[in-house]
């Protein structure tokens, strides 16, 4: 297969990839791969989802700092939740905390652990959503009569909203990277299936670099449909 | 028909308001001058509560405003406000900054609502503006859509807290319009304003306030012409020469 024309026409390359160790090791895992990426969307999505009830309900309290109690139940949870690790979060709910409350399995760990987290830092995004929009918008709405709730509603959160996409889009990209974390308690995602396949084949180029780009093109992908988001808020 | 009766106001350690009373009949254009500070814009959003009194009582056709037990947002229904910087609901056209109010509380359909909204539009010379976002109408526009949006309502009284001191000098004239003609339908009206010629030509009567107190108060030729107090003169003075 030697000589210039198989070269220019990509066979001797492809061939050799082809024969090439590392190469193999992942073609045959490619199912796992998938299978892992796939549960680390899962995570992701669960752990984002249920984040977000979070994030809203401990966001309003934030917001209305007028009631203390509330208050301080909200910066509690966001500052503990922000202010630790989450592999230490992990840790410590997988290994400390749900054992105390019954069945469990390592996957409801990853999902608890990861909601709580993603929910502290969107309460965050949305107390500052709510707290960006000019105070004259609200006094706008209760002037013509409105109240409280139905000024929030109408006026103040379609328009926080459009404030909340993007750190919104950029805590869901966080997240995902961050449940490669989750690899520790062993939750088969996307990570944990690199150490294992990479264990067994001693390829850690091959098998490292495919973990990347997996978590590249799922994050691209977000970023993309962030983008997306952000020109459609944008003509609106 | 408003009756504000000795009001303070402190924010934190500053009194803003020391013992303000005043009255607004029926029909009455009562137009608020003096200074930046004096405490006259803080005065009209005591009226309608977006202010909360420190002392003193403010009554709206009887009902004590200033009562924490009462509805304040069935006694804000009856009082329209128009803010200096519009306060236009970005999110939503012109047609829609109007209907919204009307549909959520007074329960008008779509219909009604519309038909109420484009008659204002039409009032103050917009029907051509009724699905333009606001960001895409000047200041002067805006500002007549923000006196379309509190008239859907049809409220009792309308406040105006500096409303044309945003705008472009050129775009003045095109609220005023707007202002007068509502004065001339008969509108309740308290006006704080830095437009002496409005004050003087539409007003009724006209109050100066500096330094949280209501220094004096007359018809516009009595304060314009005849000014009484040391103040009034050297703030007419300096404005009406400008």
């Amino acid at each position: 297969m030697d000589g210039f024309l198989p070269v220019l026409l990509g066979i001797t390359p492809m061939q050799s990839l082809i024969d090439n160790h590392g190469f193999q090791v992942l073609t045959s895992n490619f199912s796992s791969f998938l299978w892992g990426a796939l549960v680390t969307l899962e995570i992701t999505a669960l752990a984002v989802a249920f984040g977000m009830i979070l994030g809203l309900f401990f966001g309003f309290l934030k917001y209305l700092n007028h009631i203390k109690i509330t208050y301080a139940l909200a910066t509690i949870y966001i500052d503990f939740f922000r202010g630790t690790p989450l592999f230490v979060q992990i840790l410590l709910l997988h290994f400390g905390i749900l054992p105390l409350l019954g069945d469990y399995t390592t996957f409801t760990s990853a999902v608890v652990a990861c909601t709580l987290n993603s929910g502290a830092y969107i309460a965050e995004i949305v107390r500052a959503g709510i707290q960006a929009i000019d105070r004259g918008q609200m006094e706008a709405g209760r002037s013509l009569g409105m109240n409280y709730r139905q000024t929030m509603w109408y006026i103040v959160l379609p328009q926080a909203y459009k404030v909340v996409i993007p750190p919104l889009i950029n805590e869901f990209i966080a997240m995902l990277k961050d449940t490669s974390l989750v690899s520790i308690i062993g939750v088969s995602e996307l990570t944990l299936r690199g150490k294992l396949i990479y264990a067994s084949s001693y390829e850690p180029a091959w098998v490292w670099g495919a973990v990347a780009i997996m978590y590249f093109v799922m994050t691209k992908l977000l970023a993309l449909f962030g983008d997306y988001m952000e020109r459609r808020l944008a003509t609106e | 028909m408003i009756d504000v009766r000795n009001i303070h106001k402190s924010f934190g350690e500053l009194e803003v308001l020391k013992g303000v009373s005043c009255n607004i009949a029926p029909r009455e254009v009562l137009c608020v001058i003096g200074p930046s500070g004096s405490g006259k814009s803080t005065l009209l959003r005591c009226v309608n509560q977006l202010e909360k009194v420190n002392s003193g009582h403010i009554y709206i056709d009887g009902t004590d405003v200033t009562d924490p037990k009462i509805n304040i947002d069935k006694v804000r229904q009856q009082v329209g406000m128009v803010f200096q910087h519009f306060n236009l609901f970005p999110h939503k056209t012109a047609l829609n900054n109007i209907t919204l109010a009307p549909m959520r509380i007074l329960g008008l359909n779509k219909i009604e609502a519309h038909e109420r909204a484009m008659n204002l539009l039409g009032k103050v010379g917009l029907l051509d503006k009724a699905d333009v976002f606001p960001n895409k109408l000047s200041g002067g526009q805006k500002q007549r859509v923000a006196i379309a949006r509190a008239l859907a309502m049809q409220p009792e009284v309308m406040l105006f807290d500096e409303p044309t001191s945003a705008l472009d000098p050129e775009m003045v004239g095109e609220v005023l319009e707007v202002m007068r003609n509502l004065a001339h339908e008969g509108m309740t009206m308290m006006v704080v304003t830095h437009e002496m010629g409005f004050a003087r030509e539409v007003g009724h009567r006209v109050l100066f306030m500096d330094e949280g107190i209501i220094v004096e108060e007359g018809t516009p030729d009595q304060i314009f012409d005849n000014p009484q107090n040391a103040r009034t003169q050297s703030f007419l003075s300096k404005v009406l020469r400008a």
